[in-house]
């Protein structure tokens, strides 16, 4: 069983990155990915919610909105869209709040990104794997089963996103030097770099653990 | 006035394209477009929510509480996008499994979120309703042209059909099969990057 939760949270953190496999959270990841700090600063925020935000989705999903969970006999899950998005928006909220009356620092560091997370794909995007993970056969190494699962899963995905972030900010501030295409400057060269950013990663899809 | 309505469809077609020069919506773009029936079936159903969506917000905008304007607008959304998922359920089974969860990642697209809170906030129903078959339609325009490549190139078919004769197979041509995975895709639309840049040079950064 432990090993099974190191394996999830690995491959989660490499396999199934949010960025390089599946871009999620890619809207944010590249605007706001021009230096480390502010990067850092929204990883964490990322990775936060997704902690907060997953288990109290997977509670929603096995108790309320899966097949004959409130009613026998009644499978509520085309609710899930609604129903998820409502939460991760009322929990950024919450936690913005939260972060505001305890932590006034980390408050004004993350401040602006907060409830941008509201509409990052990344969170909504772990919601609805988690959502497909939960019907898989419990001998599949993306099998989900608990809310420890859950969290595991949402703990590795957040780390994949941060590292995936920080990455491309510390070669974005290096690129600032090079002499690009003037066509390709900006966004043009970020896609080329995050595309083989995502080639590299593509080495660890044969770990088997 | 007719004429700005036509600016309102046109622009975000060409010049002011979502995906390559607002920079919204990245994420699907990317990931349905290894094949094009999907990238198609992806590319309408945002722009028949974007479209339907801006009409509702624009209806309702003077009636939206600022505070509350970015849960309100997600609602909608994700009213409108449970309603394509179950019609692609009902209708198109097979695409929308290949679809999987980036139906109802439509939701967070933020082709969305900007259209309405850049434009639907402050103009009229059938402005906002031309805005959003613009904007819907410049997103699928990348995504036919990103899907079309990498199907060709990554499998030589089109569809699903194999378009690249045998013969070609027999010289010695192989499948790219690096196309069909997730990297070629940011490549492919750097290079339409880089292509549109190189014609307007107003969009050149720096």
């Amino acid at each position: 069983m432990e090993n099974n939760l190191l394996s999830l949270f690995v491959r989660s953190i490499f396999v199934d990155n949010m960025i390089f496999a599946f871009f999620l959270g890619m809207c944010s990841y590249l605007a706001v990915s021009k230096n480390v700090k502010t990067a850092l600063g929204l990883g964490v925020a990322v990775t936060f919610v997704l902690v907060v935000t997953l288990p109290v989705n997977y509670l929603l999903q096995t108790k309320v909105l899966g097949p004959d969970a409130l009613i026998e006999g009644v499978d509520l899950s085309f609710l899930s869209f609604i129903l998820f998005i409502a939460v991760i928006a009322g929990i950024v909220q919450l936690v913005e709040m939260i972060v505001e009356k305890y932590s006034p620092s980390l408050y004004a560091s993350l401040g602006i990104f907060l409830p941008l997370i509201a509409v990052n794909c990344a969170i909504m995007g772990a919601s609805l794997f988690m959502q497909q993970r939960i019907g898989l056969d419990p001998s599949n190494t993306q099998y989900i089963g608990g809310v420890t699962d859950a969290l595991v899963y949402a703990l590795g995905s957040g780390i994949g996103w941060l590292l995936a972030i920080v990455g491309l900010a510390a070669i974005r501030e290096k690129m600032a030097y090079s002499d690009v295409p003037a066509p390709l400057r900006g966004l043009g060269i970020t896609f080329i770099t995050v595309g083989l950013m995502a080639m590299a990663f593509m080495c660890f899809s044969g770990l088997k653990i | 006035m007719a004429k700005k309505n036509k600016e309102t469809f046109l622009n975000p077609i060409g010049i002011n394209n979502p995906v390559t020069v607002q920079v919204l919506g990245i994420c699907s773009a990317l990931a349905v477009t290894a094949k094009l029936e999907p990238a198609i079936v992806m590319g309408i159903s945002v722009t028949i929510i974007v479209a339907f969506a801006n009409v509702i917000i624009s209806l309702l905008r003077n009636t939206i509480p600022n505070r509350i304007r970015i849960i309100v607008q997600l609602v909608v959304v994700a009213a409108l996008v449970t309603v394509v998922s179950e019609v692609l359920k009902a209708f198109a089974y097979d695409v929308s499994v290949q679809l999987s969860v980036y139906v109802g990642l439509i939701i967070t697209n933020c082709i969305l979120m900007g259209r309405l809170e850049a434009f639907a906030m402050q103009n009229g129903p059938w402005e906002s309703f031309l805005d959003g078959v613009g904007n819907g339609l410049g997103y699928a325009k990348i995504l036919v042209i990103v899907g079309f490549f990498r199907e060709l190139l990554g499998s030589g078919a089109l569809f699903g059909f194999r378009v690249i004769p045998q013969c070609v197979y027999d010289a010695g041509y192989l499948n790219n099969g690096l196309m069909l995975m997730p990297p070629m895709a940011l490549i492919i639309v750097a290079c339409i990057i880089w292509v549109q840049r190189s014609k307007n040079k107003d969009l050149q950064e720096k």
